[in-house]
């Protein structure tokens, strides 16, 4: 969820427009290298953050290596670990993966790394749609405290921040202008 | 063929009131009118002096067939309708079987089809075997051809068999008759009940079990909206509510029968069984509440309840003698008794017998419109005569008018253009 | 925006948006079920207990399998067989079952209001099976499920509902949800089975099947009870066939491409024809389908910490 500028009091730029493009063809380049190519690739963006950054990747990859990639939507909110104790169910989002993902060597796409918890239930969707050859993760900022055992395996920038501060990732798909902003909640 | 009716007195209720020829062509009423030229060939049929009346419909007989031939068949029924001026009769479902299907009114369409005079409408009943617990397949009676629907010969005692019926009528357009009698209260009655009743040793059917069962209908005819019909009224409260009823806009109409205005439980003295029927002969008082319900429109229809029962049958004894009498070849006379005391005038006397039950079963008939199906009664309105059951056209003789003299006779009969009856030679 | 209700007894105090999250929370549901492994962890450690007063296979089974595909634990009380033979009544028999940690409760019962009495006396999410001819929600919403899965949207629509409306609590749970969402619903059946003041319902009141038909884009017959006709409801079997038996002729009458629903068991050759049942225009099979997807989507929403 976007939230509107005046609730980002003293929001501090950390990514501009043009970071986010080098960062989303760094990892396009870098996916390619470590996969050698796209055979058996699928990319699978975790909504909401996740999803226009891995159709971006998907368009670079089609740029760099003239070939297409399958690629579908994971929505977690059924795979949350703090379901029984919200008061109200959030708001369900579809989740739409077109293709088998067995053997299949599946990205997550996500747009902040933080506690872990969001890539944990991303991979248990992931395997009840089948058996994965292998799951990597790209994420364009990790900003720390982990509370699970969880790396990325690519990264667009490594943000430090405290607890108390917030991240955001604001996309043109969403109508506004490319940035990366922390802020005190 | 044609028929040219010239020079009579012309009543068409509503209508026309004058003397007038009535042309009649290919079954229909081709024109009304003074001094009408006929086709050539046309059938001429003298009516000076005589009334031109709208054959008349009855809205409540009993003929016999299936089941009880040997008291009347739907042939000697139809015989005895046209007798009385009656073109149309509509007939009750108490046969054996009883008419609860569409096989069954088919086969009496069929049998009335073959005698070719009366036009016969069957009712269908209300519920299976008219046992009072099932509903009928009303939608297929309709459809076979019934004009409307009745347990008649009982009520229906469950109300809400009743409710359920009346709102199944309506999806059929089909009016509800009922015959006003609690079983309860009646029970073991063959007479009304009062001083004569006493008198005579014979258990009564007090007026209140008739005048129970109107108030319920009544109620569930304004809970549903169905047009409710009663059948033979007889007692002071059931004219008394019938009129709160309409006065209140409710779709509720009304018949009486001939021997509910003119006689009383006094002919029942001796034993007289030709003067048992359901509903019984009442008080003097009940009897003058039907004339003025007659008169100021509360009660909309004459009709005879002819219920024929053969001779042996009506010689039991009085309690075990089943009810009814004939009442086809003497309702034109005895209604005209009213027009000679005041009560009804002679266009109103007409109306009640041909144009308003046909307006209340909604048939095309009752009337001398041109276009209209040319049934057509003669009569010779101050035409003395002395009733003869022995000469009935009916199959039944059991009338307690036997021997009286009466003004008003029934001189010719026309169905559908063709003649039907022709009375005898006058006498005296 | 959320559904903020401890129980879902009925469908006439729910807004349109209440309803549209129901619709849409199932689509996620109905992705589920189409699925290899059909399951997910939502309700995990969840006890959903269906407390059924009336024998249903149907819908029990049916929110069994949507319990137990969130991954709930499921209980199932069908009490003709326990304690209320004894003189237990409903609230002591509910209470019960809430001491064993129920999180919801699925009632069915003969009688109307019996789930509100019921949701009034336990801490428990109730969700309403059916309470005698009061109202079905998830049937009514299975239903609107599968009428905008067929891509027919409500406002406009022209639905006709065909039987037994009087006793029936699929009828009226549809007919709530359907005039709030803007959808002209005509009922049809002989009289005695129109109860008074339909049209204070919103809707229109029809006699003859064939007139109702005509422009109609969603069919709904409601099943014959057949028991019923003792009580003077309706002469017989053959007349009713005759005149509000669905028929493949009277399909014709209504827009091409209307669908025809059944919330089942059918009575073939009484409310339906055996060929229209079978027939392409009938998503009845659909319908069954869909409420497990509409019946996970409620329990899910149903199951916010208390």
């Amino acid at each position: 969820m976007v939230m509107a500028q005046n609730d980002r009091p003293q929001e501090r730029l950390v990514m501009d427009a043009g970071d986010i493009a080098r960062a989303v063809t760094r990892i396009a380049h870098e996916i390619l290298e470590r996969n050698k190519g796209v055979q058996g690739l699928a990319l699978v963006g975790i909504r909401t953050g996740g999803v226009h950054l891995a159709h971006r990747l998907v368009k670079r990859i089609q740029e760099i290596e003239a070939a297409s990639v399958p690629i579908g939507d994971l929505d977690i909110t059924l795979y949350r670990d703090d379901l029984s104790l919200r008061k109200e169910q959030p708001i369900l989002r579809k989740t739409s993966v077109p293709f088998d993902v067995s053997d299949k060597i599946i990205v997550l796409v996500d747009d902040v790394l933080f506690t872990g918890r969001t890539i944990r239930a991303a991979m248990d969707g992931l395997i009840d749609l089948g058996r994965p050859a292998e799951i990597q993760l790209a994420v364009l900022v990790d900003r720390g405290h982990r509370q699970l055992p969880i790396k990325a395996t690519y990264i667009g920038k490594n943000i430090p921040t405290s607890r108390e501060e917030k991240i955001q990732v604001l996309l043109e798909e969403e109508g506004e202008d490319d940035r990366v902003v922390i802020f005190k909640a | 063929m044609a028929i040219h009716i010239a020079g009579g007195h012309v009543i068409d209720p509503g209508r026309f009131n004058g003397v007038a020829d009535v042309l009649i062509d290919e079954g229909r009423i081709v024109a009304v009118g003074p001094h009408l030229t006929a086709p050539a060939g046309a059938t001429k049929i003298d009516a000076t002096g005589r009334l031109v009346l709208p054959g008349f419909v009855d809205l409540h007989v009993h003929f016999r067939e299936p089941g009880f031939e040997y008291k009347e068949s739907i042939q000697s029924g139809a015989a005895a309708a046209v007798a009385g001026g009656f073109t149309s009769v509509c007939c009750m479902p108490n046969t054996n079987p009883v008419n609860d299907n569409q096989a069954i009114t088919e086969f009496m369409l069929e049998r009335a089809r073959a005698a070719g005079l009366a036009n016969v409408f069957p009712i269908g009943a209300i519920t299976k075997g008219s046992e009072g617990k099932e509903l009928a397949e009303i939608g297929d009676l309709r459809r076979a051809g019934c004009v409307a629907i009745s347990d008649d010969g009982k009520p229906v005692m469950n109300s809400l068999v009743m409710r359920r019926a009346m709102e199944y009528a309506l999806a059929f357009d089909v009016p509800v008759v009922d015959h006003c009698e609690d079983l309860h209260l009646a029970e073991g009655g063959c007479m009304n009940e009062g001083a004569i009743s006493t008198e005579l040793g014979l258990p009564g059917m007090p007026s209140a079990a008739e005048d129970v069962m109107v108030a319920r209908n009544v109620a569930l005819a304004e809970l549903t909206g169905v047009r409710l019909h009663l059948a033979h009224i007889s007692t002071e409260g059931a004219a008394r509510m019938v009129r709160e009823a309409k006065s209140r806009g409710l779709k509720v109409s009304a018949e009486a029968c001939p021997h509910h205005f003119t006689i009383t439980e006094e002919t029942v003295r001796g034993y007289n069984t030709y003067a048992k029927m359901n509903p019984p002969l009442r008080t003097w008082k009940d009897v003058q509440a039907i004339k003025e319900g007659l008169r100021d429109g509360t009660i909309d229809v004459i009709a005879t309840d002819h219920a024929p029962h053969a001779t042996q049958e009506k010689q039991l004894g009085f309690a075990e003698a089943p009810f009814g009498i004939v009442g086809l070849e003497t309702a034109l006379p005895l209604t005209f008794a009213l027009v000679e005391e005041g009560i009804l005038s002679l266009e109103a006397a007409v109306d009640k017998l041909s144009t308003a039950p046909a307006k209340v079963f909604g048939l095309a008939k009752g009337t001398l419109a041109v276009g209209a199906d040319a049934d057509v009664t003669i009569v010779a309105q101050h035409e003395q005569w002395e009733v003869d059951p022995a000469k009935f056209f009916s199959k039944s003789r059991n009338t307690p008018f036997a021997g009286w003299k009466v003004k008003g006779r029934v001189r010719t009969t026309i169905v559908g253009g063709r003649v039907v009856f022709e009375a005898s030679q006058a006498e005296g | 925006m959320s559904l903020k209700r401890k129980d879902l007894l009925s469908l006439a105090p729910l807004s349109v948006d209440e309803i549209r999250l129901i619709l849409e929370t199932a689509d996620s549901f109905k992705e589920v079920t189409g699925r290899e492994i059909k399951k997910v962890p939502a309700l995990r450690g969840r006890t959903v207990v269906n407390l059924f007063f009336e024998p249903s296979t149907r819908t029990r089974t049916s929110f069994e399998l949507a319990a137990k595909r969130l991954s709930a634990d499921v209980i199932n009380f069908s009490p003709s067989s326990s304690s209320v033979v004894k003189g237990e009544t409903l609230l002591d028999t509910a209470r019960n079952i809430e001491a064993m940690q129920a999180d919801i409760i699925v009632l069915r019962h003969p009688s109307a209001g019996a789930a509100e009495a019921l949701a009034r006396g336990v801490k428990s999410s109730v969700i309403n099976a059916g309470d005698g001819w009061h109202e079905h929600p998830t049937q009514g919403l299975l239903d609107l499920y599968t009428i905008r899965e067929r891509g027919l949207s409500f406002e406009g629509l022209r639905v006709a509902i065909v039987g037994d409306v009087a006793h029936s609590r699929v009828a009226r749970s549809n007919i709530h949800a359907l005039v709030k969402l803007g959808t002209e619903v005509r009922v049809v059946g002989p009289p005695t089975m129109m109860p008074s003041g339909l049209d204070k319902l919103g809707v229109r009141v029809y006699y003859h099947l064939d007139e109702a038909l005509r422009g109609v884009q969603v069919i709904m017959m409601l099943r014959l009870q057949l028991e019923r006709q003792g009580i003077a409801l309706f002469p017989t079997i053959r007349e009713y066939a005759r005149l509000y038996g669905l028929t493949a002729e009277r399909v014709k009458l209504a827009d091409p491409g209307a669908i025809v629903m059944h919330p089942g068991p059918i009575n073939r050759g009484v409310e339906i024809a055996p060929e229209v049942a079978d027939s392409l225009s009938s998503v009845i099979l659909d319908q069954v389908a869909n409420g497990v997807a509409v019946r996970m989507g409620i329990l899910y929403l149903m199951s916010g910490a208390n």
